[in-house]
């Protein structure tokens, strides 16, 4: 019974991602798309707090855009898996529910 | 009709009067009541601030739909749930929102609070046992 959650803002912007990861269960997926990837990416003032709250679930980005925002997946955090729309449409599908948060 | 009933959470993340998010999904909210279904209501981060008392939008030349909230409970919908943690960041405490109540038909129609306090770990639990869950 696992979630897909959601998140296509900037971390910088607002608390969107850190509030969906204080809201997750073990075995749940975070995808962050859109403006949601800069929440992927290594070494920035948050990186630590996305891989702390995010240790016990299944964090993914999507490829078209980090692609689109010139981010190469060197530049990915450890433990994030790059996924395509084709991945993004067997995540809804493999969980029980989607969770977006805008 | 099918007899189907499913359990829908909707998620408030965000303050009142800045964004139309709050009063859009308040009437979603009304619309689906009327379809018979499991209704929760969620609020978090800034969602809180929809359920403050003493909303007065008349200087702001705003519509105050604060009061809508006690009108939930006839409507069916009485599960109002409030993470504690997101009052507790914002200087609140359950006595600066609203008094919300509805009568309960299997108890000889008493009155009963509608706001459930729930912590965040418990605000997780409720959204994992949710069918469908639509986000504000």
């Amino acid at each position: 019974m696992a979630t897909l959650h959601t998140v296509n803002k900037s971390p910088f912007q607002n608390q969107t991602l850190i509030s969906c990861l204080g809201h997750t269960k073990a075995g749940d997926a975070v995808l962050m798309f859109e403006d949601g990837v800069y929440g992927a990416t290594k070494g920035t003032a948050l990186s630590d707090a996305v891989a702390g709250l995010g240790a016990d679930v299944k964090l993914y980005a999507l490829g078209p855009d980090l692609a689109a925002r010139g981010i190469d997946a060197g530049r990915l955090a450890d433990g994030i898996t790059l996924i395509d729309y084709d991945g993004f449409v067997d995540l809804v599908a493999e969980n029980d529910r989607t969770q977006n948060w805008l | 009709m099918s007899e189907i009933i499913k359990k829908f959470l909707y998620v408030n993340r965000k303050a009142p009067y800045g964004t139309i998010y709050a009063q859009e999904s308040l009437e979603v909210v009304l619309i689906g009541a009327a379809f018979d279904q499991d209704v929760s209501v969620a609020f978090l981060d800034d969602g809180v601030f929809q359920l403050t008392k003493g909303q007065d939008t008349t200087a702001a030349g705003l519509k105050n739909f604060s009061p809508t909230f006690r009108a939930l409970g006839d409507y069916e919908v009485t599960k109002l749930y409030v993470e504690q943690e997101s009052l507790d960041e914002r200087g609140l405490t359950l006595d600066d929102l609203q008094d919300i109540q509805y009568e309960d038909e299997d108890d000889d129609y008493a009155e009963k609070p509608s706001i459930i306090v729930v912590s965040r770990a418990e605000m997780a639990d409720v959204m994992a046992d949710q069918d469908v869950i639509l986000s504000f």
